[in-house]
């Protein structure tokens, strides 16, 4: 099935089988390759990335789903001249990663937690991140890395 | 992991989906939310040669305020039934559980009625439905079927809809004044619960303590008979078979089921609103 969609503020248009999911469709059609596939089965969040704006599983979600729809992933965060995202200035000044898997994922979730509860408490953190999986950092400092994108780290 | 082969449709109404499930043969399958279904497939427990995607409907998709009930539309998202301020005024148990479905990314996908249909035992909404005494409308060639919630689950897995039906809509009682609770144990986040209870007005519903989530009638008549909490609560598991599993085996999860329904009462009779 033909889909179009708009990646990254881009829009464009691929022929792709009607089985495709939406993160084969970003890392090899799209050649978007900083969304990771993690566990395959809907639980990791490590795939996450923002469907019209929105926090989704894209391991979960088809190719054909997202067609006439918006996608946004970690490589369009950052401004033209290479500025970060708030988030992503806040995960690297809190340390809020170690190996980097879940990184990509865990800055879109933070991202749409963000945008939903702008102050959020440090519990709203820990329940609104509950589908993205660390197995390096305990979440400590993801948690303090999302608070201070929020400019409440002091709660930390 | 991929998805065997399937062609994909998108239906364009509630009627064209119908016309796809009549003309699509035995090996069509209906996809909403997908947060089941596209594990399933990936899976590849099951291969279904089509898909409809009736998650675009719009029609099938609100949440309206009727004389004493409050009617759903059956592709209503869970994130939806969590953020609306009519349920959380007229029915706050359902808000609240739907909240407790999967994760936000799952909740930004799946929908009200996929969870129904797909008819898990160990779900939080089909239970919700149950304590709610729900009405379940489902279309079919032969028109409108209006299930009550009782009879809608019928073993794991299976539901009343027929495979070329289409559940609509889920129309829920407004009960503003009610005390309710629910209470689900998992042992990590993001799980199933190994045990859920969900208690409103009287009705008592169990999570994974059988094929299909169940009423707790004998602890529903011991209530209407006056019982406390503790007292009612002693038969909540009676008659029960729950699976055995990693998590539990069948002692722990009645043992489960007295606790957390004597938990969800206690709530209710102090009044949570």
């Amino acid at each position: 099935m033909q889909v179009t969609t708009t990646v990254n503020g881009a829009q464009r248009s691929d022929e792709v089988e009607d089985r495709l999911l939406l993160v084969h469709y970003l890392r090899e059609v799209c050649d978007l390759r900083a969304t990771n596939v993690g566990c395959d089965t809907t639980s990791c969040g490590a795939c996450t990335v923002l469907l019209d704006g929105e926090s989704v599983k894209s391991c979960t979600v088809l190719a054909v789903q997202a067609d006439g729809r918006e996608v946004s992933t970690v490589e369009g965060l950052a401004g033209a001249d290479g500025t970060m995202h708030p988030v992503q200035a806040a995960f690297r000044q809190e340390h809020g990663l170690q190996c980097g898997f879940c990184t990509p994922g865990m800055v879109m979730a933070s991202v749409s937690l963000l945008k939903d509860n702008p102050s959020p408490t440090e519990q709203q953190v820990r329940e609104g991140l509950e589908g993205n999986f660390c197995r390096c950092t305990g979440y400590h400092n993801i948690v303090k890395a999302v608070l201070a994108a929020a400019g409440s780290g002091a709660k930390a | 992991m991929i998805p065997a082969p399937f062609s994909y449709v998108r239906a364009t109404s509630a009627d064209h989906a119908l016309q796809l499930l009549a003309s699509s043969g035995d090996d069509a399958k209906l996809l909403a939310g997908g947060q089941s279904l596209l594990p399933i497939l990936k899976l590849r427990l099951a291969r279904p040669e089509v898909l409809i995607d009736i998650s675009r409907l719009t029609e099938l998709s609100y949440i309206r305020v009727e004389g004493d009930e409050v009617a759903i539309g059956a592709a209503t998202r869970h994130c939806d039934l969590v953020d609306s301020a009519e349920l959380q005024r007229d029915v706050p148990l359902l808000p609240h559980v739907a909240a407790l479905v999967g994760d936000r990314q799952i909740r930004h996908r799946g929908t009200f009625g996929g969870s129904l249909v797909h008819g898990d035992p160990a779900a939080d909404l089909p239970a919700a439905v149950q304590a709610l005494g729900a009405t379940l409308v489902v279309q079919g060639p032969g028109g409108e079927r209006r299930i009550q919630a009782n009879e809608f689950f019928q073993s794991y897995f299976q539901t009343a809809v027929g495979e070329d039906e289409l559940l609509t809509e889920i129309r829920v009682p407004r009960l503003p004044d009610a005390g309710w609770a629910y209470e689900k144990f998992t042992r990590r986040a993001n799980d199933w619960a190994i045990v859920g209870v969900a208690a409103v007005d009287g009705r008592v519903a169990l999570v994974n303590m059988g094929e299909t989530p169940l009423r707790a009638t004998a602890t529903e008549q011991a209530l209407a008979g006056g019982a406390s909490p503790a007292e009612a609560a002693r038969s909540a598991a009676d008659g029960t078979a729950p699976v055995e599993d990693m998590h539990a085996d069948q002692d722990f999860r009645r043992h489960l089921a007295q606790v957390l329904t004597e938990r969800a009462l206690t709530t209710v009779a102090a009044g949570r609103r």
